[in-house]
């Protein structure tokens, strides 16, 4: 059974059990919906994991003395956040897509797919937003941090990964959820570019039926797990706040 | 690759800055409205009578977990239907077809309003106290007292807020091209498809964004030092 089997065969057994409950329009298209929804979910966690990573290598440029390293990621992050996020699907899905295999050689089995476009455009998108954020959380660590630091005799590497990360991204971390709620929204995006998220099944199941209900359905899913998303944060923040020592 | 973005009949490069005109016109207009929005919002949120504060949170609560792209399908397509239904109780012919236009204004504004009025609200409350009291004790009757004082004291706390927004509504803009009005990224894809170059033409989209948020950036710097000037804080 491969992997999209499994899928299937979640949603399906999902919705197996509950098609009874749900009013008609919910119940037919309720395999179609939790389909979507796993789509997003997997967006979400690639996503958040891997442009989390790339915003904690972009604000380590950002900050570094060196302008060779600090310059090229301060434009890589203004341009990804000074322009839509449509704008970037459609560059490279559209844009450096139409360069076919002759153009991308071994990238364009990735190119072409709606997903692998909108996996590494919404990483490179979220890195930009997340970068700032997390740049100006490390800025902010108090001074007698770091000369502390120093004076035990840790090393420039040890001091960021001990000191000045773990502080910063407890300052961070509430404007870090709202990124992933940003995020969430954002994501419905893709469905611009062929890929099924719960946007893009939500869409097909209005093309279909033209039942604008199904819309309402939908935002109510995106809701719930936007509500989830805060619930997380808040049990982070709140395990992070109990080893707080900085008044 | 530059000719066919080269202004007047051969190139396209006169139509991507209607578009872009288009844009800009589409954000100031959900600016407007979405300023309105914020305002009555956040005077719901702050006003002593429970169920208008419930209401107005919750509002908030669900533009903010719904995806933009959602709320504009929605009102897109919703707000015919709803126009059609009423004209036809009426007794009216239905086939009324709303502009793209005006449905994007108007679900850009809703977003925008969500969004302001949590500004509005803080900026209001940001306004000290002494302010309001000094203002009755000068015998200004209530009205007097907010519209003279505290509405205009509020706009110093809001206008940075109200300036981030700015920047998240330009590129949402974006979004009324899924809705097939011809704005910048709408008429940048219809050129890649009829010239086969939508690399070039989706730069060239992406830099005329690129521009808009910088010259933005500029004027708020501007607007939020004016904002301050004058400002002691305590």
């Amino acid at each position: 059974m491969s992997y999209q089997d499994i899928k299937y065969a979640i949603s399906d057994g999902i919705c197996e059990n509950i098609t009874g409950l749900l009013p008609e329009l919910l119940a037919n298209s309720c395999s179609k919906l939790t389909d979507g929804l796993i789509v997003t979910t997997e967006l979400m966690f690639i996503t958040v994991l891997l442009g989390g990573a790339l915003a904690i290598l972009a604000a380590m440029g950002r900050i570094s003395p060196r302008k060779w390293i600090s310059y090229p990621v301060a434009v890589y992050s203004y341009v990804f956040r000074g322009t839509p996020l449509l704008v970037q699907l459609w560059f490279v899905y559209f844009g450096l897509g139409s360069l076919g295999e002759a153009g991308l050689g071994p990238l364009w089995p990735y190119m072409r797919e709606g997903w692998w476009v909108g996996v590494i455009v919404l990483i490179l998108n979220t890195g930009a937003y997340v970068s700032e954020i997390l740049r100006g959380g490390l800025m902010n660590v108090p001074k007698g941090q770091i000369e502390a630091a120093l004076a035990v005799g840790m090393t420039r590497m040890q001091i960021f990964r001990r000191v000045r990360f773990p502080l910063a991204v407890r300052t961070t971390l509430p404007a870090y959820g709202n990124e992933v709620i940003l995020l969430l929204k954002s994501s419905a995006l893709v469905s611009t570019i062929t890929v099924m998220d719960l946007m893009g099944q939500t869409r097909t199941v209005f093309a279909r039926s033209y039942n604008l209900e199904i819309y309402f359905h939908s935002a109510m899913l995106y809701l719930v797990l936007a509500g989830i998303i805060t619930v997380l944060f808040h049990l982070v923040e709140r395990r992070l706040k109990r080893s707080s020592v900085i008044s | 690759m530059f000719d066919i973005l080269k202004l007047g009949s051969e190139g396209w490069g006169d139509e991507l800055l209607f578009g872009a005109w288009i844009t800009v016109q589409l954000a100031i207009a959900s600016l407007g409205l979405g300023l309105i929005l914020g305002l009555l919002l956040a005077g719901g949120k702050l006003s002593s009578f429970p169920p208008l504060r419930w209401i107005c949170h919750a509002y908030t609560l669900i533009i903010r977990g719904v995806p933009e792209f959602l709320i504009i399908m929605i009102v897109f397509f919703g707000s015919e239907r709803m126009i059609n239904s009423i004209l036809k109780s009426m007794g009216f012919e239905g086939g009324y077809e709303i502009s793209p236009f005006l449905a994007a204004t108007v679900g850009l504004a809703m977003i925008f309003g969500a969004y302001s009025s949590e500004v509005f609200r803080g900026a209001f409350e940001a306004v000290p106290k002494g302010q309001m009291e000094a203002a009755k004790s000068v015998g200004m009757s209530n009205w007097q007292a907010f519209s003279r004082i505290r509405f205009k004291q509020m706009w110093r706390f809001a206008i940075p807020g109200l300036g981030n927004l700015w920047m998240v509504l330009i590129k949402d803009t974006s979004l009324a091209a899924v809705i097939a009005l011809e704005e910048l990224l709408r008429v940048a894809k219809l050129g890649g498809e009829s010239e086969q170059n939508p690399l070039a033409f989706f730069a060239a989209a992406g830099i005329l964004y690129l521009i808009m948020t910088a010259l933005s950036d500029i004027v708020r710097a501007k607007i939020e030092k004016r904002a301050r000037r004058g400002f002691v804080s305590l």
